[in-house]
């Protein structure tokens, strides 16, 4: 009888993803581009956001999107027609973009012109949450019309992520979501997280939204 | 989901180290994965079964083990473990405090390979 052997491995199972990854931010460093990782459910407003974030910074922040999509060029297309460099990516089935994708979304940009690229990720809040992207940081977006209850559903997006913003408050009249449990939900969750509440129809919050990110990318690119 | 791409994941780790001149063929995967993972041990299988057809690691068994969910107090350091219902409230069972950091739970791990 053969005897069954042990062989020792301790590997992480998303090394070269991680490795990827941290690759992509070093090289980020060196063309000074900040990288945000923007996810959401389908239907959040990720496109509205990029496009009311980016009118709102427009003269301070030089901006360039990549777009995932399961099949289609509809969101690119969007950003692309306000004079926006975008890059679709489509994932083909895939339900997340990992940092192999985004380096080929990085490739088709042209980093030395651009303080900031946004990824817009599949509209899921399950699986983009265990890929880290190279991103600089992590933003994802809840809206009034899912729920408060979302941060102990999918309760490791909310871990993940450094900014929350509570999108379509323009809809919280008609509605029964409860702002201060969501935070709290929130916090809970992830004490250092920074929540702001928007509309991005309205326009309503983007500001300090914007405020926030302006200052962060500044920062980012003078650090290096 | 993404157990597809996991399952690749841990088979091509699982071939790397199973050279075919010492290796017959892989009994089982040991795997360590956090609870805060959404991963379906039922279909990490299923998948592994379809991938792994062919290969030295055909028929192995994925054992995997969940290992917990921890959390750190912000206020006083306490380290202590939560289930995953736990995530509805979480407070630091030393100091009542609310504001706690995640320091393990979101892991995966290979461990070992049995093999012939």
């Amino acid at each position: 009888m053969e005897e069954i052997r042990l062989i020792e491995i301790k590997e992480e199972i998303h090394a070269d993803n991680t490795e990827k990854a941290n690759l992509l931010r070093t090289q980020l460093s060196k063309s000074k581009t900040f990288l945000l990782n923007l996810m959401s459910s389908p239907g959040a407003g990720k496109t509205t956001t990029i496009l009311k974030t980016i009118e709102t910074m427009q003269g301070k922040i030089r901006t360039g999107v990549i777009e995932a999509d399961i099949d289609s060029m509809v969101d690119a297309e969007k950003i692309a027609a306000i004079g926006i460099e975008a890059v679709q990516l489509r994932t083909g089935g895939f339900c997340h973009l990992d940092a192999f994708m985004v380096e080929k979304g990085l490739e088709g940009l042209n980093l030395d012109n651009l303080d900031l690229v946004i990824i817009e990720n599949v509209g899921n809040l399950v699986c983009p949450a265990e890929f880290d992207t190279g991103a600089i940081k992590n933003v994802m977006i809840l809206s009034v019309p899912e729920g408060d209850d979302k941060p102990l559903k999918y309760p490791l997006m909310f871990t993940v992520c450094d900014v929350l913003l509570i999108n379509k408050i323009d809809y919280l009249s008609l509605s029964d979501f409860n702002v201060d449990a969501a935070i709290a939900r929130a916090k809970n969750l992830n004490p250092d997280i920074e929540i702001f509440t928007i509309s991005s129809r309205t326009g309503e919050g983007i500001e300090k939204w914007t405020e926030w990110l302006v200052k962060e990318v500044n920062y980012f690119i003078h650090q290096q | 989901m993404h157990e597809l791409q996991v399952t690749e994941s841990i088979l091509n780790i699982a071939l790397k180290h199973s050279p075919p001149d010492k290796v017959k063929k892989i009994i089982a995967i040991h795997l360590t994965i956090g609870e805060l993972s959404e991963l379906e041990d039922e279909w990490l299988q299923h998948y592994f079964d379809y991938l792994s057809k062919n290969t030295l690691a055909q028929g192995a068994k994925l054992v995997i083990e969940r290992s917990p969910i921890r959390m750190e107090c912000n206020s006083c350091n306490h380290r202590f473990r939560i289930k995953r219902d736990g995530i509805k409230h979480i407070e630091c069972p030393q100091c009542r405090h609310q504001q706690c950091t995640l320091i393990s739970g979101r892991e995966y791990h290979i461990k070992h390979l049995e093999v012939l």
